[in-house]
């Protein structure tokens, strides 16, 4: 197995997924099959390989930058109209800290 | 008004010969979309009220004797990963049921500017993960050519709408061949753009440096003029190219004589089947057309999948990480902690295939591995682009399939998420390498399914795409 069940419920905690039981054996098994996959790139050297991160072209370090001018933002109300629990201008959440 | 049967410059024309008016078409390209939706559940909902204000702001151009633009009065579906403001964005997930964003997606702003009119929002696999539409929250769509078939995906819905006629034109989102393929299970053009020629300000991330937005229609010269109207820079999308974008509709002359093009031998190889005899016929209608055509080699192709799938989940996991039940309308009711409510939320809220993608790209960056998987995919990457460029040092553009089978069986393979991998690959390389690729008809099997075939050029050479995509379309419809 590339990938025991303590892995797949420890990742699932990295990602802050809950997962039942049934999903758990689940993705042991899928994720198993495809890392067995994955596990090809093994076979080809790229010690000599810039890795890629992003589709690049020539242009000037600076060409992407904006003006650094202000401009009008989204506002509270934009922003706060599909939280499910809006209140006094801010997002809600359950409590983080115990008292 | 026989709505199927339009095109941009049909709806152009008979704007300007007044034999109807934009309004009118708006409301009966909604009427016919919602009476032969429930074929197809291509359109998740409608925009009547969007559609009707953007058809009479057409419709009072006309009147003042201005241009009303490129795509005046055209019925266009728009993937439902694509923002719209005011109207509902769902992402084909049960988390976005009832999200409706604030602002609008540039390529959404453009088409309305050149006067398009958004009709409503097609379904799709869910956050465009998938290759046949059934991962959506919301059921799966229905191949208009074939109804016990999957239109392919993730754009099913889109290219849907498309092949059933109720929009002229559409657009998709493609991250490892989601525009092409359903194009080519459903018999429409569909085109992937050079990565950052369209911006992809207000297009829900999934995996950023691989997403593209591009257009779906019945005919190349509808995708030329849709993709015109939409590319360019954009200062909201800093991978937003600054390259200048020609007048691609002006440009199809339909003479690709001398054109150099190559075929893979990579793809072809393993093709022994009625795709790989339609491509094979459809090369022999370019030769006919004076191209010369040679076979190439694209020799990293066999590490393309999983090169992919650990760059598009890496990518997934860290772009679904916002929907966390604290902005984005859906919130797991029974939790007492924030963190319980995280995960609450994200578990109940996520179907199984992002889950899946979500659980391999956090395992593939997670501590200890990431130079064995991340690093090592992007080095790969690296390679399959290289690939392409030394291939365009030869040929002016290449020639593959775009699916190794036509559309599949709804069902049929969806308790294979590898088997549904694989089949993504003639579609990834495209997008790994950021080059401009399509599909376009070339036929259809004994069976009566559509087969597309892929072309691939050069960095910003949608040019030479469309000309032969357009020059085969003509001769294939003779």
């Amino acid at each position: 197995m590339k990938i025991t069940e303590q892995e797949v419920r420890y990742v699932a905690g990295l990602a802050n997924l809950k997962l039942t039981d049934a999903e758990v054996a689940r993705f042991q098994a899928d994720l198993d099959g495809i890392l067995e996959h994955i596990g090809k790139l093994n076979e080809i050297d790229t010690s000599n390989v810039e890795p890629m991160a992003q589709v690049l072209y020539d242009a000037e370090d600076t060409a992407t930058l904006r003006a650094d001018a202000p401009a009008p933002t989204l506002g509270g109300q934009a922003a706060l109209a599909n939280a499910p629990q809006p209140g006094a201008g801010y997002f809600k959440v359950p409590k983080v800290i115990e008292r | 008004m026989d709505i199927p049967s339009l095109t941009v410059a049909r709806v152009r024309e008979g704007l300007l010969a007044r034999r109807f008016s934009a309004a009118e078409l708006a409301a009966e390209a909604l009427r016919y979309a919602q009476a032969e939706n429930p074929k197809t559940n291509a359109y998740l909902h409608f925009s009547p009220e969007r559609a009707l204000a953007a058809a009479k702001r057409v419709d009072e151009q006309i009147a003042r004797g201005q241009d009303p633009g490129p795509l005046a009065g055209v019925p266009v579906a728009v993937k439902d990963v694509i923002l719209t403001k005011g109207v509902r964005t769902t992402c084909g997930s049960k988390l976005l049921a009832h999200y409706v964003p604030p602002y609008d997606a540039t390529a959404v702003v453009r088409l309305e500017q050149a006067g398009g009119v958004i009709i409503g929002k097609t379904n799709c696999d869910e956050f465009a993960m998938g290759s046949s539409t059934e991962n959506s929250a919301f059921g799966p769509v229905r191949n208009p050519v074939a109804p016990d078939r999957v239109p392919g995906g993730s754009s099913g819905g889109s290219a849907a709408a498309v092949a059933q006629g109720t929009a002229v034109v559409a657009l998709g989102s493609d991250t490892g061949g989601s525009i092409r393929q359903p194009a080519s299970f459903c018999g429409v053009v569909g085109v992937t753009p050079t990565y950052g020629r369209v911006s992809r300000y207000g297009l829900t991330a999934f995996a950023s440096s691989l997403d593209h937005i591009g257009p779906f229609s019945r005919s190349v010269k509808d995708s030329a003029t849709l993709l015109g109207v939409i590319a360019g820079r954009d200062p909201r999308d800093s991978t937003s190219a600054d390259a200048p974008v020609p007048d691609y509709t002006a440009l199809l002359d339909g003479n690709v004589k001398g054109l150099k093009l190559g075929l893979p031998r990579e793809y072809l190889k393993e093709l022994m089947s009625e795709t790989g005899d339609l491509i094979s016929r459809g090369v022999d209608t370019l030769r006919s057309l004076g191209c010369q055509v040679r076979e190439i080699s694209l020799p990293s192709t066999d590490y393309a999948i999983a090169c992919y799938y650990i760059i598009c989940t890496a990518e997934a996991s860290s772009n679904l990480a916002r929907y966390d039940g604290v902005r984005y309308t859906f919130r797991s009711e029974m939790s007492d902690t924030l963190s319980d409510m995280y995960r609450n939320t994200r578990g109940e809220g996520f179907g199984a295939e992002c889950k899946r993608r979500i659980m391999l790209g956090t395992y593939v960056l997670s501590a200890g591995y990431y130079d064995a998987y991340y690093l090592k995919a992007q080095r790969v990457r690296a390679l399959i682009a290289r690939d392409f460029a030394n291939a365009f040092q030869e040929v002016d553009a290449i020639v593959a399939p775009v699916s190794p089978f036509p559309a599949f069986k709804l069902g049929e393979k969806v308790d294979d998420p590898l088997a549904m991998y694989l089949s993504d690959i003639y579609t990834i390389t495209g997008d790994l390498a950021g080059i401009p690729c399509m599909s376009v008809p070339c036929g259809t099997t004994a069976g009566g399914l559509p087969v597309g075939m892929q072309i691939l050029t050069r960095h910003f050479d949608e040019t030479t795409m469309f000309r032969l995509a357009d020059a085969f379309e003509q001769a294939q419809r003779g």
